[in-house]
């Protein structure tokens, strides 16, 4: 059996564990002692960290854990963290006009990131992640059609009172043929190609108490009453001339199903002072803004 | 290359009949069961070690250095700058460490190559660790005969005092080590304050338990055995080196059969070798380089030292160990170093690596400019027919100075560009403030959607400042 094995290879060898295979013996070295200590080092390891943390899964939960740690405490924790690095900036933003915040570029940063959240719950639902609304339905905040007015302070009003624009049905105020024929002018007027007769009809017709003698909308001639500016090229309701024909016969908010809906809530029951302000600067922010 | 192969098989040959093989059929794996305990012997290559370790002392003053008012080497984490001898380097420059990195890795192949593991034996800062610590040992616990017998003692009185001290010792070590480690990213008189005071950030705790620990665990008991186990280095020392690469090598031929020293004339059948073990005793991994080269030396020469000191008492020719490679111990015409491919491939890659630093570092510039062209929308039909599109604009200024700069955009006729900061505006020093940039042009000019714009930041005070940025100009297809 040894037959090739010297008589003092059980010394430089040490003992077997009397398994062999065709001469090949199996040794009882034992491991490395730095492998045993990783080992133990490891199970140690392993049964603090049974008692510290919540660990063997129960009936009704896991166990607590010495520590009482859990994911919802260290997330509650991180929150707390990060309001504490914001406090010092939010009660800048406090004691700032919204104007003051659009001139301190640093401020001004910190506004429009720190009200991503609020925008995108408040805001987002109508007027698009980045602003961008939805053609003929809510506004687009990023062009530079301001139906109120797009300086900072008119924004917060807007933002904080909300808006519900009125415009009368007209299919039983003028006959169809006026209503075809103010729709032409309409269209006509943003492409700069209006005739007098549309002009005379427009004036006629009334529609100049809101829209304006020049016909550019309720914040071109501060009135407040926000009638879009009908001379660019950006459509409010959408500017093909069956949806211009539609917006006239059955005006906006009115009482028919094909009426035109626009309605902004008021932010000001939900939302903070200082909330609107930061939200008044973003929205200016994203097309410019308007001076 | 094309040296006969004959002659490579007849060294082989010889090495394989020759004692050393036949008698040695001793494969001893050390896992560190018991400690080694290497004497100390005066000689060429102990001075070497010292004056190589002694770099370490730019170490540890290293976190006092002043350099124009700086810090000379203090990695900024928090403010992700890096002060190197008066030039930051930001995270965004951080190519240059990967270059850095790419160069010290080949640096290493190459020596190894050239001269085996020059960087274990010499500058290792764990085996220069090691090196203090045994040396402490010495002075605290005598002789390595002496050292191995108050290990295999009993716990009494005595080998606990002396235990204490030595750990007391190996600890302060660990500590200085560990605060001057952690001082490379700290203020280091703030560190010390926060230490003394109790109130250091609980990086700096960690960092200092850490390193201790490590220190103390690695360099006082596991020692070699890093060497061995843990060193990703020695695990691929075989593919480095190949038969010209100097080593400390036992001279076979010339020392056996080994035979015991005796007065009077040598025997002429007797090798040079007298069995004395010297090389073995002094050896820091325990390993007996006359069983030839092993994955345990760490080529510090301590073994060169033992026998030459021994051969020069016994009036023997001295080199009997010595740094020789494999092809010239069997009497080969070795090639110079510059004809080999592995040292003209290595330096080369260690040249271009170089000169990719030094053209970073000489290159860093003043500003980091990015700019994101807005998703949502991506472009607005503005009232009077034409296309807005939206970028953000990022610049970092990483000159310590507040600079003015215009920002400009070119590419396509007619752009207009309303920048929510003006025209000209002041960049912060060290400072990134993100803001908005209005691109807006005529409907007409989009024969394609997608135009090419560039950006254009330029000093107004420092000229050389002139950095573009390619982006581009999104609209309907006319
Ligand atoms: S064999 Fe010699 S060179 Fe190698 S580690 Fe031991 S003493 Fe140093
Ligand atoms: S020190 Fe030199 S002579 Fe002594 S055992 Fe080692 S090789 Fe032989």
């Amino acid at each position: 059996m040894d037959n090739n094995m010297k008589p003092d290879d059980k010394e430089k060898y040490g003992s077997d564990t009397g398994h062999e295979w065709d001469g090949i013996r199996e040794l009882k070295n034992p491991p490395p002692r730095w492998w045993m200590i990783s080992l133990h080092a490891s199970w140690i390891f392993v049964v603090v960290y049974l008692f510290l943390y919540p660990s063997i899964p129960l009936l009704h939960g896991s166990t607590k854990g010495l520590l009482g740690w859990t994911m919802i405490k260290e997330y509650k924790e991180a929150l707390t963290e990060n309001d504490k690095i914001k406090a010092p900036f939010l009660s800048k933003i406090s004691g700032m006009s919204a104007r003051e915040i659009l001139a301190d570029a640093g401020m001004r940063n910190f506004a429009e990131q720190s009200t991503k959240t609020t925008f995108g719950d408040s805001c987002s639902a109508c007027h698009g992640g980045g602003g961008q609304g939805k053609k003929g339905v809510y506004p687009n905040l990023t062009d530079d059609e301001w139906i109120y007015g797009g300086d900072i302070d008119t924004i917060i009003e807007t933002i904080t009172y909300g808006r519900q624009p009125a415009m009368p049905a007209h299919k039983d105020i003028l006959d169809d043929a006026s209503v075809n024929k103010l729709a032409d002018f309409v269209i006509a007027l943003s492409q700069g190609s209006a005739t007098p007769e549309g002009w005379n009809l427009f004036k006629r017709s009334n529609c100049v108490a809101c829209h304006g003698n020049d016909a550019r909308g309720g914040n071109f001639n501060k009135n407040g009453s926000g009638a879009a500016n009908l001379t660019d090229k950006i459509w409010r309701f959408g500017g093909n001339r069956d949806e211009v024909l539609q917006t006239i016969r059955f005006g906006v908010n009115q009482d028919f199903p094909e009426s035109r809906k626009a309605v902004m809530p008021a932010w000001g029951e939900r939302l903070s002072a200082d909330q609107i302000k930061m939200l008044a600067v973003k929205v200016y922010s994203l097309g410019g803004g308007q001076k | 290359m094309s040296k006969p192969v004959e002659e490579d098989q007849n060294f082989e040959e010889e090495l394989l009949n020759s004692d050393l093989y036949t008698e040695e059929g001793h494969w001893h794996v050390n896992a560190g069961g018991n400690t080694i305990h290497a004497s100390r012997i005066p000689g060429f290559f102990r001075n070497l070690r010292w004056y190589a370790q002694s770099i370490y002392f730019f170490f540890f003053i290293g976190p006092y250095l002043q350099w124009n008012g700086q810090r000379s080497i203090y990695f900024d984490i928090p403010h992700r700058q890096f002060h190197l001898f008066g030039i930051t380097v930001w995270p965004q420059d951080i190519w240059m460490l990967a270059v850095l990195l790419i160069m010290l890795a080949i640096s290493l192949v190459a020596v190894t190559a050239i001269a085996g593991r020059v960087f274990c034996g010499y500058f290792c800062f764990h085996m220069v660790w090691v090196d203090w610590f045994t040396l402490v040992e010495k002075y605290l616990e005598g002789t390595p005969s002496k050292r191995r017998k108050l290990d295999a003692e009993s716990w009494g009185l005595r080998k606990i005092t002396l235990r204490l001290i030595k750990y007391v010792i190996w600890l302060s070590i660990g500590l200085f080590t560990a605060f001057t480690i952690t001082a490379y990213f700290m203020d280091t008189k703030e560190l010390l304050n926060g230490y003394l005071h109790l109130n250091a950030p609980p990086a700096a705790w960690g960092s200092l338990l850490i390193n201790t620990i490590g220190v103390f665990v690695f360099t006082g008991f596991m020692r070699e055995q890093v060497c061995f186990w843990l060193c990703p280095y020695a695990r691929i020392q075989s593919v480095m080196i190949d038969r010209d690469t100097v080593w400390p090598t036992y001279d076979a031929k010339r020392g056996e059969p080994r035979t015991k020293y005796a007065r009077g004339p040598k025997d002429s059948k007797a090798g040079d070798c007298i069995n004395c073990n010297l090389c073995f005793n002094v050896c820091p991994t325990g390993v007996d380089i006359r069983n030839g080269m092993q994955e345990g030396c760490i080529t510090c020469g301590m073994c060169i030292d033992a026998c030459d000191t021994v051969m020069g008492k016994i009036k023997r020719p001295k080199g009997l160990i010595r740094y020789v490679s494999r092809n010239e111990l069997s009497g080969k015409i070795v090639p110079g170093i510059y004809k080999r491919p592995r040292v003209i491939i290595y330096t080369t890659i260690i040249l271009l690596a170089l000169s990719g630093i030094v053209y970073g570092l000489n290159h860093i510039a003043p500003l980091e400019f990015t700019i994101l062209h807005d998703r949502m929308p991506v472009y607005t039909e503005m009232s009077d027919g034409s296309i807005q599109n939206k970028y953000t604009i990022k610049i970092l200024n990483k000159t310590p100075k507040d600079l003015l700069v215009s920002l400009n955009a070119e590419g396509v006729d007619g752009l207009k560009v309303i920048s929510e900061q003006g025209e000209a505006f002041v960049l912060p020093a060290g400072k990134m403030i993100p803001f908005h940039v209005f691109l807006r042009v005529n409907q007409d000019v989009f024969k394609t959607s997608n135009l090419p714009v560039k950006f254009r930041v330029k000093g107004l005070e420092n000229k050389e400042i002139d950095i573009s940025y390619k982006s581009m100009l999104i609209g309907p297809k006319s």
